[in-house]
């Protein structure tokens, strides 16, 4: 190796990440239960530096580390970025919620930051080895914190479901890695492309291998035929958890499938696309009618998700840059919606009681208005009513695959977005329309309301002027896409 | 005058609204309460210069305003007014302020949230209306059902949630699929959504016409309403406090007709010319169909519902009489002066049965009777509004409705003597409720304890009384803002895309 060449800072918010962790880990050895807030405190600093960080190393182009296993481009630095923010407001908003439950450990902050670290490796990955590597760290992270709760069997229960499904997944995408590296000799994805670009690789062996790359990503981001994991593990998890897996993975899974499929395949764009469009129409039509069935809010919002992921992937399916940054703004404003619908859903419960049916948001404006209008803007975020930033996060996709003549699939995805109105106004009707049930007060820690508050009216500041940030998707994928 | 009159009409209530929202709980509603008349006050004195300083020679918009607004989707915020939507601005501020007085003291439950609605709600319609980008437009269209599905589902009757979730569903199905046109317009119209450059398109396909038809008749029909897919209006209506009744009626359905004629009549009028046999048709059948469905009604309410859906009949009626490939003029300003004066009589009609409402609790026409012994102060403007709803000559009502039948015998006579038959099925339904209501004997013992208006109510009575009258009166004033707007519509519509 030649030691001139090696330029590691494309990674330097990494390593400050991986040396701050070990930091944490040691220390926390040291200190008791009491004083937890110490780890707690410098997990939040640690999240800031490494946002100041890639803020600073930001280059409009794209550079490699680790012998080109590494990339470094600017939708990369927009994700982790966005990472940083959502893993550091999921701390704050469990923090009450993880005490009351003994759950506030330096585990807890340690298997975050490495799930985290996880997750940058995936967005920055080049390689099949480092895009593997990188879900794995993430994916053994979450399971273990999901079963940090030992005492309770249902944790444990959808650890353990989700630890089996996961590894099923992972192997799925691995069989298709090693098919992929047959056909074309090579794990880089730039090498890949290429290989395909030529036409030198094998045709049905690709196919192949590119089935099971879908299958397995399909799973990862909990889309149809292969959700059956998402209301389970959601329902399961303490909600604490259910956040953690809900925001900032879902970031870090559109990345990871742009990776493998518009920069290692996007010469097979003709034969994802086919897929993708089942799988998308399907997470949407099942989603969101399944969720109508739902009393359980974690179950509604878990297939919730699972429609979203079928708009999300909607972007993919048009195979253009804007499908592709109307999917990453999608994929930004999903998970701000989210972290505000189970910030509310956490800041309700308290020590005993999960706030977790709809019953349990029943009265809510009558409680505590300001909660139940955070919680509306969530919901019609959710449900993609103007002047919300939901909607521009629908309207964007919905353009982008217009602009392919898919207009069918343009009005497949609104009709099943009509369908997904019914259980958002269902919760907004618990909350205005119904008498309270439960009227005991609802405290929520100072910082986290604090942090809530600009989170929900973020929805709709950027429902107002959504430009800067969809310019910033636009661009980010500009010049991510060019330069590889 | 400042050059940003209609992001003044606009953003002033909504502003409003937040500040009355901000007021927080009920303990300081009068505090809520003043604020929102301040606000809505604001909100019509800002909108009056729309109207008074109107050039009415001066074709195409005016008050134009026009910005980049999200550039990478290529949306714009561009506004603008013609002769036809300056009216419905107007005629919206003036409603909420009515509605923010007719809701004084009759809301004692959350009084900043209902007020807050109703302002925000006021500022997004405006929106609409002075909208000339689609996205923009469509981001006010469907911003207003957040507000009116709480103000159904909070301070609505016992059925409220059924109502409201109706009303949103129904609506949102309508406007969805007009998202759909909107961003393959975009693509045709060479990557922009101002609403000018959809309706410049020189080619549209006639298939493609067709289908773009389809998607805004659905969201606009739904809207109107027109039979049959008017069911929501009278669960909503019924189930709304008394304000989101008036503003359902005098605003929220005029929406729906602006839409024919801003989007469906000039962007595809080859599909709409081919197709207007069957809107007439329908047209036809809210006016005679549902005006009989009002006469057996037994809920005030219920029967002021369907009367309006009777009314807007009238209203698409006007708008879809064809000679040749020319609109009828006489039947698209009929239909237009028709809207004005239905936003003024529904209003009251739904004000004075809140009026009564608020005093008995009941909505029922057998709970009533004789009512004129106690109240006549009450039973004289009622009587007013009554005789406009029913048509009568020298009341706003009448005019509409004559122009449109004007241009209906132009057309065609059998048509015109259909739609004629809502002079009388208006004044039977009409008229019938009233006798049974206000006159005769004193019919049980809460009538006999009622109280005759106060001024609040009273105020609110004589503006409207005086608006239905000056409208019979000198429809001039309004005539003559929309003219040229229409001809250049019409003009428009008449150039075939094919």
């Amino acid at each position: 190796m030649n030691w001139a060449d090696l330029n590691l800072m494309p990674a330097l918010p990494e390593m400050f990440l991986l040396g701050a962790l070990l930091v944490i880990l040691m220390l926390d050895l040291f200190i008791s239960d009491a004083k937890r807030v110490i780890t707690y405190s410098l997990s939040l600093v640690t999240l800031a530096v490494c946002a100041f960080l890639q803020i600073n190393t930001f280059e409009p182009f794209a550079s490699y580390t680790f012998s080109g296993m590494f990339i470094d481009d600017p939708m990369s630095d927009i994700v982790k970025v966005a990472m940083y923010g959502v893993t550091a407001t999921v701390l704050v908003y469990t923090r009450q919620y993880a005490t009351d439950r003994g759950l506030f450990k330096g585990e807890y902050f340690t298997l975050s930051l490495f799930a985290l670290l996880g997750m940058n490796f995936m967005v920055s990955a080049s390689n099949f080895v480092s895009l593997y590597l990188g879900l794995e760290l993430l994916s053994l992270s979450l399971y273990s914190l999901i079963a940090l709760q030992r005492d309770s069997a249902r944790a444990t229960e959808s650890a353990m479901k989700y630890f089996v499904l996961g590894a099923l997944a992972s192997g799925l995408l691995l069989y298709g890695m090693s098919m992929l590296y047959g056909a074309t000799g090579s794990l880089d994805l730039a090498l890949i492309a290429k290989s395909i670009a030529s036409g030198s690789a094998n045709q049905t062996l690709l196919v192949f291998g590119l089935v099971f790359i879908v299958a397995g990503l399909a799973f990862k981001l909990g889309a149809v035929p292969f959700h059956m994991w998402v209301p389970d593990v959601y329902h399961g998890a303490p909600t604490a958890l259910t956040l953690m897996i809900g925001a900032a993975p879902k970031l870090a899974a559109f990345v990871f499938v742009v990776r493998i499929l518009v920069q290692g395949l996007g010469g097979m764009v003709a034969d994802w696309q086919g897929m993708l469009a089942i799988i998308a129409v399907l997470s949407m039509a099942i989603g969101n009618i399944t969720a109508i069935a739902q009393t359980n809010l974690k179950r509604m919002l878990a297939y919730s998700t699972i429609s979203h992921m079928g708009f999300l992937l909607l972007g993919l399916i048009a195979g253009t840059p804007e499908g592709y940054s109307a999917a990453m703004f999608y994929a930004i404003v999903y998970v701000l919606t989210t972290l505000v619908g189970f910030g509310i859903l956490l800041g309700l419960s308290r020590a005993g009681f999960e706030c977790e049916t709809l019953d349990d948001l029943k009265g809510l404006n009558s409680r505590n208005s300001w909660y139940a209008l955070l919680m509306l803007l969530a919901l019609f975020s959710m449900a993609g009513i103007p002047p919300l930033a939901g909607f521009y996060a629908k309207f964007a996709v919905i353009q982008a695959i217009v602009n392919v003549n898919l207009v069918w699939l343009a009005v497949v995805a609104v009709l099943m977005s009509l369908i997904g109105a019914f259980y958002y106004l269902r919760a907004v009707k618990a909350m205005y329309f119904d008498d309270v049930q439960d009227n005991s007060p609802i405290s929520m820690a100072g910082d986290m309301k604090l942090v809530l508050s600009i989170n929900a009216i973020a929805l709709l500041v950027l429902g107002v002027m959504p430009e800067r940030l969809v310019a910033m998707c636009v661009q980010a994928m500009k010049l991510s896409l060019t330069t590889l | 005058m400042f050059a940003n009159t209609l992001s003044l009409v606009i953003w002033t209530p909504i502003v409003a609204g937040l500040l009355v929202l901000a007021t927080g709980g009920d303990q300081r509603a009068m505090l809520a309460r003043w604020l929102a008349v301040a606000g809505a006050l604001a909100g019509f004195v800002v909108s009056l210069p729309l109207f008074t300083q109107f050039n009415n020679l001066h074709g195409g918009m005016q008050f134009v305003e026009q910005m980049p607004w999200i550039k990478s989707l290529g949306i714009n915020y561009h506004l603008g007014v013609d002769g036809i939507s300056m009216l419905f601005i107007v005629l919206n501020s003036f409603t909420t302020l009515m509605v923010v007085l007719a809701g004084w003291e009759v809301i004692q439950k959350r009084t900043a949230q209902y007020m807050a609605a109703f302002l925000i709600m006021s500022g997004l319609i405006n929106g609409a209306f002075a909208a000339l980008d689609a996205i923009l437009f469509y981001v006010f269209f469907e911003g207003m059902l957040i507000p009116m599905y709480l103000i159904i589902g909070v301070w609505g009757g016992p059925r409220r949630v059924y109502a409201s979730v109706k009303f949103f569903l129904y609506t949102l199905l309508g406007s969805l699929l007009m998202l759909v046109a909107f961003i393959y317009l975009y693509f045709q119209a060479g990557k922009t959504f101002e609403i000018e450059a959809f309706q410049a398109l020189a080619k549209i396909p006639r298939d493609v016409q067709i289908l773009l038809f389809i998607a805004f008749f659905l969201s606009f029909a739904v809207k109107v309403p027109m039979w049959p897919v008017h069911t929501w209006l009278p669960d909503a209506h019924v189930e709304a406090p008394t304000g989101g009744s008036m503003v359902l009626a005098a605003i929220t359905l005029k929406i729906g007709a602006y839409g024919f004629l801003r989007f469906a009549l000039p962007i595809v009028p080859d599909a709409a010319l081919q197709l207007s046999p069957v809107i007439v048709a329908m047209s036809l059948v809210a006016v005679v169909y549902i005006g009989l469905v009002a006469l057996v009604q037994t809920d005030m309410k219920k029967l002021v519902a369907y009367s309006s859906i009777s009314h807007m009949g009238f209203v698409t009626l006007g708008m879809f009489l064809f000679t040749g490939s020319n609109q009828n003029v006489w039947a698209v300003e009929g239909a237009l002066v028709q809207m004005v004066s239905h936003g003024f009589v529904s209003a009251a009609m739904f004000f004075c049965i809140g009026v009564m409402y608020d005093r008995v609790h009941s909505r029922n026409i057998a709970d009533y009777g004789g009512v004129a012994n106690k109240m006549p102060i009450f039973a004289a403007f009622m009587m007013l509004f009554a005789m406009a709803n029913s048509g009568l000559p020298a009341t706003s009502g009448f005019v509409g409705e004559f122009m449109v039948i004007m241009g209906a015998v132009q057309v065609n006579f059998w048509v015109a003597a259909l739609a004629a038959t809502t002079l009388i099925f208006g004044a039977a339904y009409t008229l019938w409720m009233y006798k049974r209501v206000i006159f005769g004997e004193v019919g049980n013992h809460h009538v006999a304890e009622l109280t005759d208006v106060n001024k609040r109510e009273f105020l609110v009575l004589a503006i409207l009384a005086i608006a239905v009258l000056g409208m019979g009166l000198y429809p001039q004033a309004f005539v003559e803002k929309m003219h040229l707007s229409v001809n250049d519509l019409i003009a428009h519509v008449a150039i075939s895309k094919l």
